[in-house]
């Protein structure tokens, strides 16, 4: 008896041993290529700018921290908050989330087409899902910019049918921001909530009918509920790179609104104020933690729930 | 089926073999974007048997950043006057000598004892310009030699300017117009610069660098840009006009600076004499349509750009071009926070 326990015992640590090493390689990678730059922006935020760029190092300062949030007037010297960080964070989560629920709104009749098709077709359906990634990030960016310009296809399209005499402005608006990150971002809607609705019972439905639900009882009562977590990892998805885009925001948003990718782009170029960009990078993070850990908390709750 | 693959390898094999061995070095250019001529590239590829790569830039700031990064690889950069001496200072161009090579007596006397450079121990002039104001003269007859095209801006304009997306340049039309100097730290005129631009901000439609396709397009009705890139969008469209703002406007010149880490010295010196020959400045200058530094370089330029409007300036707003020095660092970030305000 003391021997099997010692044998299993054996067994078990070095079984830990070998999962220890196998996941080596990828904890290193993780370590220096994500972790490791990390703590070199944490650092860099603390310190005290360098004329041209850069930081000097070892010298302490809060004054990257102090300017994210507080500003001292150039011309009166009282102190503020930093309107104009504060708007161009607000413009960000603004168009990030009304980005998801745009994404959500394409995306969920999309993932329920999917999901009914025949099990063979279906792979069609995902697989053309995934055709737009191919293509760099970049050239979808700048063919969108095509499409709506005062001369492309959309505005000519929309004179040819008579629907307006002049062509509408949509380059350089917030819209164009808003078309191009949900076009760009919607397979990262699509694809996860597939992936629940695929799991769902049609039983449950097609039970909800024969009790003389209506379509937006079933929808509301029993499907939403049941895609739930497909929604939510969707939404995440989503709302996470549209918070840090850069290249939508700078071509189709022609560079005279900045969110927040383009305002810690300025700190490192022109701005030459590597500790603010720092400090703003590590508070897009937090923005984005907390929104993780929002989704975890109603994870773990809806969790609770089922049991 | 086998022996055709056999035949292609070694067809293959062969190209790239005779690739590497066509070149007898390299020489990595790091400059401004769509700036340099394939055709002259081609040129001196052909006589030195240099292989050339170039990678672009969209800014002085970006370049300068990862330079100064190190392990760029590269043995050219193409700076600007106010960014010279704060290359210089940071130690890291190269003292080339340039006034010392053979083709240095092709350079205009008016460019070699230039403020950043004084007697040219480091750079060789590589083309030079002005941001100026330029309209579609079909949308808009008035005066365009002013600051005030996008400044406070005709109603035929408001919703259709392109500013050119470049802080020194967009700050110091608006000084002048308030009748400031550059570098100024005047709060009271500050002030008054951001107040304008954060207002005159709300009738443009971009601040972006796609004017050559967007101006001749009807996209952009009045840019504030660079000259060159006017010059091209008049040659797609014949409506477009240039103006030069009488309050003032600021000159550059982009000048060629071996790096003092390039791997490549020997060819960059070559490089360097090289575009100071006349015939091959020309080349420059009708691809980019910006004027060059060098003597008798008009000879071999295309008929067009001899009396090109954009590159000639009448004799009346020729004072109102300067060069922009680099301010002090107090300076630059009251301007750098005045520019955040602006494209907040």
């Amino acid at each position: 008896m003391d021997t099997a326990s010692e044998v299993a015992k054996r067994a078990e640590r070095a079984d830990v041993r070998s999962r220890w090493l196998l996941s080596a390689p990828a904890l290193l990678v993780i370590f220096f290529a994500a972790v490791g730059p990390l703590f070199v922006m944490l650092a860099y935020s603390f310190m005290v700018k360098g004329d041209y760029g850069d930081v000097k190092p070892g010298e302490f300062s809060l004054d990257g921290w102090f300017s994210v949030f507080f500003q001292r007037d150039i011309f009166d010297d009282t102190v503020g908050l930093a309107d104009a960080h504060l708007s161009i964070f607000w413009r960000s989560v603004k168009l990030s989330l009304i980005t998801t629920m745009l994404a959500l709104a394409f995306g969920f009749p999309t993932a329920y087409f999917i999901a009914t098709r025949p099990a063979r077709t279906r792979e069609v359906w995902v697989f053309l899902i995934t055709i737009p990634f191919w293509t760099n990030l970049l050239i979808r960016t700048f063919a969108m910019q095509e499409v709506i310009r005062n001369e492309g296809i959309l505005n000519t399209l929309m004179m040819w049918l008579g629907l307006i005499d002049q062509p509408i402005q949509l380059m350089y608006t917030d819209a164009a921001i808003l078309f191009g990150m949900v076009y760009v971002y919607l397979p990262l809607m699509v694809l996860p909530l597939y992936a629940s609705m695929e799991k769902l019972d049609f039983n449950l439905v097609e039970a909800g009918y024969d009790l003389y639900a209506t379509r937006l009882r079933v929808l509301w009562r029993i499907i939403i509920p049941l895609v739930r977590p497909g929604v939510i990892a969707g939404s995440i998805l989503v709302f996470i790179p549209s918070l840090g885009a850069y290249v939508i925001p700078r071509v189709l948003g022609g560079g005279k609104n900045m969110m927040l990718g383009n305002l810690i782009e300025l700190q490192f170029g022109a701005g030459r104020n590597w500790p603010l960009g720092a400090a703003i990078s590590i508070t897009l993070m937090a923005i984005v933690m907390l929104a993780l850990l929002v989704y975890v908390r109603n994870e773990a709750r809806s969790g609770a729930q089922n049991v | 089926m086998r022996g055709k693959l056999k035949a292609a390898t070694a067809a293959l094999a062969l190209v790239a073999f005779a690739g590497a061995a066509h070149a007898d070095g390299e020489l990595n250019i790091y400059n401004w974007g769509d700036y340099t001529s394939p055709e002259m590239i081609k040129k001196f590829e052909q006589t030195h048997n240099v292989k050339v790569t170039i990678t672009d830039y969209d800014s002085n700031d970006t370049a300068l950043a990862k330079v100064r990064a190190g392990g760029h690889g590269f043995d050219i950069v193409v700076p600007s006057a106010n960014y010279v001496p704060i290359w210089v200072k940071e130690d890291l161009l190269l003292e080339a000598r340039p006034d010392q090579m053979e083709n240095f007596k092709n350079v205009d006397p008016r460019w070699v004892d230039v403020p950043w450079d004084p007697g040219r121990h480091y750079t060789v002039p590589w083309q030079w310009g002005y941001t100026g104001t330029a309209v579609n003269s079909k949308v808009y007859s008035g005066d365009i030699n002013t600051s005030a095209l996008f400044l406070d801006p005709p109603a035929e304009l408001v919703g259709k300017i392109n500013v050119a997306p470049e802080m020194n340049d967009v700050l110091f039309a608006t000084i002048k117009y308030f009748g400031g100097n550059w570098c100024t730290d005047d709060k009271e005129l500050l002030k008054k610069v951001r107040d304008k631009l954060v207002e005159a901000k709300t009738k443009w439609l971009a601040m972006d660098y796609s004017v050559t396709e967007k101006l001749p397009a009807g996209d952009y009705s009045g840019v504030y840009y660079w000259n060159g890139a006017i010059m091209r969008s008049r040659l797609a469209n014949p409506d477009i006009k240039i103006g030069y703002p009488k309050e003032g406007y600021p000159l550059f010149m982009d000048s060629v600076a071996i790096l003092k880490d390039a791997k490549n010295v020997e060819n960059a010196k070559l490089f360097m004499n090289f575009i100071m020959d006349p015939e091959n400045a020309a080349m420059l200058s009708a691809f980019a349509k910006y004027a060059n530094g060098i003597k008798g370089s008009e000879n071999f330029m295309p008929e067009e750009m001899k009396t090109a409007p954009e590159l000639v300036i009448p004799a009346e707003f020729e004072k109102a071009g300067e060069f922009l020095e680099s301010c002090s660092p107090e300076v630059l970030s009251l301007y750098s926070r005045i520019w955040t305000d602006v494209q907040k």
